[in-house]
């Protein structure tokens, strides 16, 4: 079970940096960027995911000693959300801009800088 | 006082944030001179804590568990800020080039609103708290913060077409990083349960090298690597620096980018090392040192956008940085940590100097620019100065860092490769600074080429000033000087011995950050000048100036190598898919050169 959890995260990962290089179209290109992180929130809640534990909230129902699921990739994955949406926003501001500037999004017919 | 002392890091990181805030807050009912002023007060200020916390760590390291947390045996939660010479040192370098940058900036702005002082210090804070904290979740945060930050700030000039798509390449390929360097922390979380530097040695000591280890050191060294701009993941870094404005590059290519080589280089000595064969990682480290400098020099001479030129050198001396960690040893880090120090004052002169050009000629393209800035002697002999520092003229502390690298190597080839990548870069810039202030060479057709940026089409940040105003001569003034005293001040060499020394004591590292007290005497390396050193930069530069006359004068390039130099172009694409797909293509290699016997 944990192994598919596992497998699914890492494939989410590569699916978006694979989809990142294969993009025709700069929203589809963010898009993928946060596909590559949703990855990580799975790897890390599959690694504090316990079998038959609860969430880590002890009081009258949950007593210490009861199994709970691990509460620091939790808040890890939290965080992970917040960076996303700040970098996501961000990034999603700069393609409205490249829109405007460049009048196209399409990845290919960015010429303004190279070499 | 002592507890002062232990409040000092996180004071580092909370000062910053809090005039940023500020300055968002109040910047719209400010007038300039106050919103230049708190900017430039805050940073100076950070100067005095960080320095102040240099002070402290000379009698060993300053650890602060945050939130009052406190380290268990057996048990430790909390996350830890673990000062010692080395990353303090690197807190002052942070705090001074952001005073640099941002005095430079009270008069080469027009208009400027305050969130562009927010997002410098915001930018400054991520850096500081990249550099001090202890724990592994907290520097993938702080690395998103100046990330996030850095991407903004290179996006400035949001009317321009150039500014916006560096901005989204930079943005992409370094999320892209982070992602992959998240997982492998997560993979490491899976393997340990434990998050901090000093609990994570002790939980891998004596496990020995798995493939879970593995896979994570490689994940998390490849998010590292991207700040860093090692090759292949260089690609994001020149399209950054030729669009943000010049002070900005200032930090970007002084500190943000050799951050990365700090990260790869702290995780590998406190977590990883004795977990993972020291013949493996010397190898990963050296090829990829010596691809980064061999490319990114050769990219460096074939620019003629002054700015990229000079975005290409600092990836050529980020490889010679990676060259001097290979070497594993105390030397290495010694001489690597005065080679980033005097490299960030040099360059940083460097590309404050091509701002004011931008600024006085709207234009950062070496041929067209020609001999038009022949009434700017004194500008133009800074310019050759720093060139001629760059590939480093003794007693410039870019020659002392070299001569030491070429001791912790020890080895011909190393010696001779460093030697004409920084003859290489150096004479690049002394060329550009030859034919832009004093018109040498013939006069070159300005015809552009499809296959490179050019810059001559860059807009400028400001209205051009009728004369250099002082703040801004200053500003260069005080980043030579700063190149200078890196090679002079004795005080400084031994203190970069010690921190090196104290840097690679492992034990030591995770009993102070864990509260225990562990009597070490780690061994210091000599960090004085050698004759040897002092003859090889004298010929360096020589040969510096041989290359750059050469660069000036002959015309016909063999056929083979304009050819080379035509694929390495048109590989840099500009195009984000080509630039992830080295990324992948560059996480396997490291992998491979990993796994080799």
């Amino acid at each position: 079970m944990t192994w598919y959890a596992y497998g699914s995260g890492l494939w989410l990962v590569l699916i978006g940096v694979f989809g990142v290089v294969r993009s025709r179209n700069l929203i589809h290109t963010v898009v993928c960027v946060s596909i590559a992180q949703s990855g990580t929130y799975v790897v890390l809640l599959a690694i504090g995911y316990q079998r038959g534990g609860v969430a880590p909230i002890f009081g009258a129902s949950t007593p210490p000693g009861t199994p709970v699921v691990d509460p620091v990739v939790q808040a890890m994955t939290l965080t992970d959300i917040v960076v996303s949406a700040t970098v996501t926003a961000l990034l999603l501001a700069l393609v409205i801009q490249v829109a405007k500037r460049h009048g196209t999004i399409v990845p290919d017919e960015l010429h303004a800088i190279r070499g | 006082v002592a507890e002062f002392a232990t409040a000092l890091p996180a004071l580092c990181v909370a000062t910053p944030v809090a005039g940023a805030c500020v300055l968002l807050a109040a910047g719209r009912r400010l007038p300039r001179w106050a919103v230049d002023g708190i900017g430039t007060a805050v940073t100076v200020l950070g100067v005095v804590l960080a320095a102040l916390l240099l002070a402290a760590t000379a009698n060993g390291r300053v650890v602060e568990w945050a939130g009052g947390w406190q380290p268990r045996p057996n048990l430790t939660v909390g996350i830890v800020l673990a000062a010692d010479r080395t990353n303090a040192g690197i807190a002052v370098l942070i705090f001074a080039l952001a005073t640099v940058a941002l005095l430079f900036g009270w008069r080469y702005f027009d208009s400027v609103h305050a969130h562009y002082h927010a997002l410098v210090l915001l930018f400054v804070a991520g850096m500081t708290g990249f550099a001090l904290t202890g724990d592994l979740f907290d520097m993938f945060v702080f690395f998103e913060l100046m990330g996030a930050a850095a991407y903004a700030l290179t996006a400035f000039k949001i009317e321009e077409p150039e500014s916006v798509q560096g901005g989204l390449t930079f943005g992409v390929v370094n999320s892209l990083g982070a992602y992959l360097c998240l997982t492998g922390i997560g993979l490491l979380y899976a393997h340990t349960g434990q998050l901090g530097l000093p609990q994570l040695a002790r939980a891998l000591a004596g496990h020995g090298s798995g493939p879970l280890v593995l896979a994570s050191f490689v994940l998390i060294c490849t998010g590292w690597l991207v700040k860093a701009a090692a090759v292949p993941f260089h690609f994001w870094l020149a399209d950054a620096h030729a669009v943000a404005p010049a002070p900005v590059c200032v930090l970007f290519s002084g500190v943000m980018a050799p951050l990365g080589c700090y990260g790869v280089t702290r995780v590998y000595w406190v977590v990883f090392r004795g977990s993972i064969p020291d013949t493996a990682v010397h190898r990963a480290f050296l090829v990829l040192g010596v691809v980064t400098a061999a490319l990114g020099a050769l990219m460096c001479w074939t620019q003629r956008h002054i700015k990229r030129l000079l975005a290409y050198s600092t990836i050529a001396h980020i490889g010679l940085f990676l060259i001097g960690i290979a070497a594993l040893d105390q030397l290495g880090v010694a001489g690597t940590e005065i080679y980033l120090t005097a490299h960030a004052a040099v360059k940083g002169a460097l590309f404050l100097l091509a701002g004011l050009l931008l600024s006085r000629y709207r234009s950062v393209d070496e041929l067209d620019l020609y001999g038009r800035a022949r009434d700017h002697k004194a500008a133009g002999c800074a310019f050759v100065l720093a060139a001629l520092a760059l590939a480093g003229l003794p007693p410039f502390g870019t020659a002392l860092g070299k001569s030491l690298l070429d001791d912790a190597g020890a080895s011909l080839p190393l010696t001779v490769l460093t030697l004409l990548v920084s003859a290489v870069t150096g004479g690049a810039a002394l060329r550009v600074a030859l034919r832009v202030y004093f018109g040498l060479g013939p006069r070159p057709s300005v015809e552009s080429t499809s296959d490179a940026s050019s810059g001559a089409d860059e807009e400028p940040d400001t209205q051009p000033p009728s004369r250099t105003p002082v703040s801004m001569a200053a500003a260069v003034v005080l980043l030579l000087a700063g190149g200078l005293a890196v090679g002079v001040v004795p005080a400084f060499m031994r203190g970069v011995g010690a921190a090196a020394g104290a840097f690679v004591d492992q034990r030591a590292y995770v009993a102070a950050a864990l509260g225990q007290f562990l009597p070490t005497r780690p061994a210091v390396p000599d960090t004085n000048w050698a004759t040897g050193g002092v003859l090889l930069g004298l010929g360096t530069v020589a040969l510096a100036v041989g290359i750059a006359f050469a660069g000036l004068y002959v015309r016909r390039v063999p056929a083979l190598l304009r050819d080379t130099v035509a694929v390495l172009h048109r590989l840099h694409s500009g195009h984000i898919g080509d630039y992830a797909a080295w990324l992948i293509l560059g996480t396997a290699a490291f992998a491979g050169l990993l796994l080799l016997g």
